[in-house]
């Protein structure tokens, strides 16, 4: 530990803070004897980044040299970047150490691919082997599998790692052929299909016997880069819903372009990172799996780009009027849901505390509803039925809560001298 | 106005709302031994803790609210604000003359204010997990100072014993002045009399530090400043999500 290995952890930080992924959920694990740490279960995050994300786990590259080029990687082939490599020794001490300090959760591991899949596979495999059987780490280990690794490799991965996960990257293989012409799907989707196979096999033998091993408890998950492609959001979203179809895949992670490779003009050329597209993609992903929307509902041929200035779930309140007033005192859980303004615990707060008594618009805002976007959706037993969306029409509402000029005809006028 | 006057413990509400019910009569103010009392007022009561009173009470609770119902009265207390002694005892009263249980009427203010007042405070616990850092002492003990919001300490010793099992450790409250060290086998609550200096200032000085500790901290604070992507820098959302409070015990920010 000296010098040399200060500058490679910064050199192969950099290059791997481009993956968005940190959760750290998932696997619930207690001490066991003999063993160093924990796993939290519902993810603990240790600190937050200048750019205002989470750092849970210690994300790094086992090495940021890499044979492809694909054209939106900060790590391909042709760029002139520091190249560093960890060796296993460097790797798990210094895990080990910003673990015992409650520094991170666990370990994110990920690297370029040097000769061939297997090869890096191989050598990631042996790492988290180390880590887990040598140096007897119980804290959280999430592993990147690299496409095109072999299912030998894989499914070694998954007794020791809580989380694998395989990046598409480009949510259309039209433009994956564009910009990474070395790579294709099938790469991409036989790991995920490893990986499923995996957990649901650990899970049956389980059944039978507690003591069969684990795979990947945490089971897996993926990254779409946006706006790298013209590909549209319902592309995107489609993508995950289909993801989501599958019972192992717990996380799909959008990140917005960054454009790290500007001579090459196949990438759009853009100023700023699309941030604000990037959050109505999570927004939207939220919905599907917690609001039990589906995608065709949020998005269509007619529809295919989420609303920039509006989230989500009031663009689409909004294109279906028909479905409001909501009465907050009778409507059922799926319904309070739906409503703008209204999340999952301010819903389960309703549905309980109405077997009391009916509930009222000021007991709403304190219970953690925004009522300035709720308000135009709901009724109740004393709120006026005469400024709901019906009554107003969306065009109005839009007006209203992006804070186009609106005035209020009744709202006196008052002049100040210059 | 109803003056009752206790001695700041939990069990002491209990006995608190023991004294009401025997008396008929509910407090209106709080104080505790030795504070001044207000200048007009129309009974006083001083509450002597008792252990049997408290139990008494609590089994009642017990018939009448769920164990989160329950969790909410122990984790609001830590709180240790002023209003949350009258607004528990309000609790408690209303979910002994109810005949069902009221823990979800969030309808009602005082279950709704006391039901998100126990949220923050085991959000503060969470936050204290999340934040709190340890030195390595030339010892090998595992040091950490922490200057929480409320009194949660004692909810973390769970995470802490179960995470760092097999390290020596000592967290110390530098506000409360009282800490939790655990030996490698068992957690035991910890006061000093006289104060080193660490349990002033909350660092380790360098003749006490293990001599790899600041080299680590040098790690993490160049793996911290490396992992953001400065096209996103985002100082709003930084802050919220860490918040200044912490930043004082934080190598990386340091």
């Amino acid at each position: 530990m000296n010098e040399t290995v200060l500058e490679k952890l910064k050199v192969l930080a950099e290059s791997a803070k481009y993956d968005v992924s940190c959760a750290s959920s998932g696997t619930s694990r207690s001490h066991r004897k003999g063993m160093v740490g924990s796993a939290a279960g519902w993810g603990i995050c240790h600190s937050f980044a200048e750019d205002g994300r989470c750092i849970s786990l210690l994300k790094i590259m086992l090495t940021n040299s890499c044979i492809y080029d694909c054209a939106y990687c900060i790590n391909r082939r042709s760029n002139d970047i520091r190249r560093a490599t960890f060796s296993v020794t460097e790797l798990v001490e210094l895990t080990m150490e910003f673990y015992r300090r409650n520094y991170i959760e666990g370990l994110f591991l990920s690297s370029g691919v040097v000769r061939n899949p297997d090869y890096t596979m191989e050598r990631l495999v042996r790492a988290v082997k180390d880590l887990r059987t040598v140096h007897r780490f119980n804290g959280y280990i999430h592993m990147k599998s690299i496409p095109g690794a072999s299912e030998e490799l894989v499914r070694e991965a998954g007794r020791y790692a809580d989380r694998l996960s395989v990046n598409i990257e480009i949510p259309t293989e039209r433009s994956l052929q564009l910009l990474a012409p070395e790579k294709d799907f099938r790469s991409v989707y036989t790991p995920m299909r490893y990986i499923q196979e995996g957990v649901l096999e650990s899970r049956e033998e389980r059944m039978r016997s507690r003591f069969a091993p684990r795979f990947a408890p945490a089971g897996q998950s993926t990254q779409m880069i946006v706006g790298a492609t013209a590909d549209t959001d319902k592309d995107i979203l489609s993508l995950s819903s289909a993801l989501y179809r599958r019972e192992t895949m717990k996380r799909v992670y959008y990140s917005g372009f960054i454009p790290v490779n500007g001579y090459d003009t196949r990438l759009p050329a853009l100023k700023q990172p699309p941030l604000v597209r990037e959050n109505r993609l999570y927004q939207a992903d939220w919905l599907l799996r917690f609001y039990g929307f589906r995608v065709e509902e949020l998005l269509d041929d007619s529809f295919p780009d989420l609303d920039l200035e509006l989230d989500p779930k009031l663009s689409w309140a909004l294109r279906h009027p028909e479905c409001f007033p909501v009465d907050v005192n009778r409507a059922n859980f799926e319904w309070l849901l739906r409503v703008p303004g209204v999340g999952v615990k301010s819903a389960k707060m309703i549905v309980m505390a109405r077997r009391y008594g009916k509930i009222r618009s000021d007991q709403l805002k304190k219970m953690g509803v925004v009522m300035k976007r709720a308000c135009y959706f709901i009724t109740s037993h004393e709120l006026r039925a005469d400024r709901t969306v019906q009554e107003l029409r969306p065009e109005r509402v839009r007006r209203l809560l992006t804070g186009g000029k609106e005035k209020n005809p009744l709202q006196l006028k008052l002049v100040f001298e210059e | 106005m109803n003056v009752f006057v206790y001695d700041r413990t939990f069990e002491g509400l209990l006995t608190v709302v023991f004294e009401a019910y025997v008396r008929k009569t509910f407090p209106d103010l709080l104080l505790g031994e030795g504070e001044v009392l207000p200048l007009f007022y129309d009974v006083k009561v001083e509450v002597l803790t008792d252990k049997g009173r408290a139990d008494r009470v609590w089994q009642g609770l017990q018939r009448k609210l769920s164990p989160l119902g329950l969790g909410v009265l122990t984790t609001a207390w830590l709180s240790e604000l002023p209003e949350a002694e009258l607004l528990l005892v309000r609790y408690m009263r209303r979910a002994l003359d109810a005949s069902g249980n009221v823990e979800w009427d969030f309808g009602n203010e005082d279950v709704l204010r006391a039901t998100q007042l126990a949220k923050k405070v085991s959000q503060e616990t969470h936050r204290l997990n999340q934040f709190l850092r340890f030195q390595k002492a030339a010892d090998g003990t595992y040091f950490a100072a922490v200057e929480p919001l409320y009194d949660v300490l004692s909810l973390s010793v769970r995470y802490l014993r179960d995470r760092f099992a097999d390290q020596v450790w000592l967290v110390y409250d530098l506000k409360r002045e009282y800490g939790y060290y655990y030996d490698g086998k068992e957690v035991r609550e910890v006061r000093f009399e006289h104060p080193a200096a660490h349990l002033q200032t909350g660092k380790l000085d360098e003749t006490l530090m293990d001599k790899d500790e600041r080299m680590f901290q040098e790690m993490w604070k160049a793996y911290f400043h490396a992992i953001s992507i400065k096209e996103r820098a985002n100082p709003r959302l930084h802050r919220r999500n860490l918040p200044v409070r912490f930043w004082k015990h934080l190598p990386e920010k340091n």
